[in-house]
């Protein structure tokens, strides 16, 4: 690949190992990036779902969510858009703790995320269990705000941030894979940044 | 890949980039592209820019309006070290969610550098036979800001400075209200906001107060990371 003519790349000598390829450190800030305008939603009619290929659907209000065994995650997640940020601290609980009361059955391969705001993302199951996914209500010690996805949202931070669905409502289950809203529109259906997995054909 | 045509200083701190792509690409209104530096040791820096060009019949080319921001690795690159000849590494389109196809009544809201996406759908409105199917309102600061300067003005273009205003200006300096957009409105329209989350955010709740419902909006959010 030829370079590009008279460019350094200011930041290189700095580069953390721990940015995934064609990404940045963001630093302190948090960019807000949503397709939708910020809804407005109350923790009083809150709830969130498990359900489909499941032994049984499942669905917890804002008091009984908070009644289940804590988990939290520390550490970086990475958007499509090229930024990454690090030293995150999110809380809430593991998805495994969640799909453990619903049984998926045998035949669930896939899951898809969806938003109180109509938003879905599509994710292979084994990509939301074994600790990689948390469903999310404090960041840094504080409620979600409600532009950064609040009351709560997925965190699924091994994959590219727009997996971690914001204002989520529920995950379904299913044995085909089904492109969510960023995946139809030509991104792609896993997103390891990692393996720079932004769009589809990558 | 793509050839580097013409530059335009819009502002004095925007530039347009006329690129010759070297594969003909159709994009739809609303739509971007990647550009991607590789440095000599292989390290790659991406951004994504939106495109400001109506979509061409011969797919070669298209014009990015890039803002400079003063820490912006990209930015600042495109700015001062490129000229005319020079070939940059271009991927795309990408976006199906924030396009206008120039069929349907829009409603186009930006605010600064959020012109940039709109003004592929106004160019596109304009070129067609449905000129008057598409609205645009922007919102900035003060006149030296407005990109398209001087192609902006027409009819369906309702300009809102927020700090300083021309003489000749109606509308006094002051932020983006509910009062703005109420005249701009067709029934029926997509509404297309971008802009900074702030004022997507903003503009948001203007819109509710005219009763136009969040599932008639799209928005794109800009900043220095997007």
């Amino acid at each position: 690949m030829s370079f590009t003519r008279g460019f350094e790349g200011r930041r290189r000598k700095e580069r953390n190992p721990g940015l995934p390829p064609g990404q940045y450190d963001v630093g302190s800030d948090w960019p807000v990036l949503s397709a939708e305008p910020t809804p407005e939603l109350s923790t009083a009619s809150w709830s969130f779902a498990i359900e489909g290929l499941v032994r049984q659907s499942v669905r917890w209000t804002w008091e009984e969510i908070h009644a289940l065994p804590p988990a939290s995650y520390e550490g970086a997640i990475h958007c499509v858009t090229t930024w990454s940020k690090f030293g995150v601290r999110f809380g809430g609980v593991s998805v495994d703790t969640l799909l453990a009361l619903a049984e998926p059955l045998p035949a669930a391969s896939y899951v898809v995320a969806y938003s109180s705001t109509g938003y879905t993302t599509n994710l292979p199951l084994g990509d939301v269990t074994g600790g990689k996914a948390f469903l999310v209500w404090d960041y840094d010690g504080h409620p979600l705000e409600v532009g950064h996805g609040g009351p709560a949202r997925l965190l699924v931070p091994h994959l590219y941030f727009w997996k971690s669905a914001k204002w989520v409502a529920g995950l379904r289950l299913l044995d085909h894979d089904e492109p969510g809203f960023w995946e139809v529109n030509g991104y792609h259906d896993r997103g390891d940044p990692w393996l720079e997995q932004r769009y589809q054909g990558d | 890949m793509a050839t580097v045509e013409e530059i335009t200083q819009e502002t004095a701190s925007a530039k347009s980039f006329r690129l010759a792509l070297s594969q003909p690409s159709r994009h739809l209104a609303g739509q971007h592209f990647l550009v991607r530096l590789t440095a000599p040791d292989g390290y790659t820096a991406t951004r994504s820019y939106s495109v400001a060009s109506a979509p061409e019949p011969s797919s070669r080319h298209l014009e990015i309006t890039v803002e400079r921001l003063e820490d912006g690795e990209v930015s600042s690159y495109l700015h001062d070290v490129v000229v005319p000849g020079d070939k940059l590494e271009v991927r795309g389109p990408v976006g199906g969610f924030f396009v206008w196809r120039g069929d349907t009544p829009a409603l186009l809201v930006g605010g600064g550098s959020g012109i940039v996406p709109l003004m592929a759908m106004l160019r596109l409105a304009r070129m067609s036979e449905h000129r008057g199917l598409a609205r645009l309102v922007v919102s900035v600061r003060s006149p030296s800001e407005l990109y398209y300067a001087s192609e902006l003005p027409g009819p369906e273009v309702v300009v809102a400075y927020t700090r300083e205003a021309p003489t000749c200006a109606l509308r006094p300096p002051g932020h983006l209200a509910a009062s703005d957009l109420q005249g701009s409105v067709l029934p029926k329209a997509t509404v297309f906001v971008c802009g900074s989350s702030g004022f997507a955010d903003h503009v948001t709740s203007l819109l509710a107060q005219i009763d136009i419902a969040p599932e008639r909006t799209r928005v794109e959010r800009f900043g220095p990371t997007s």
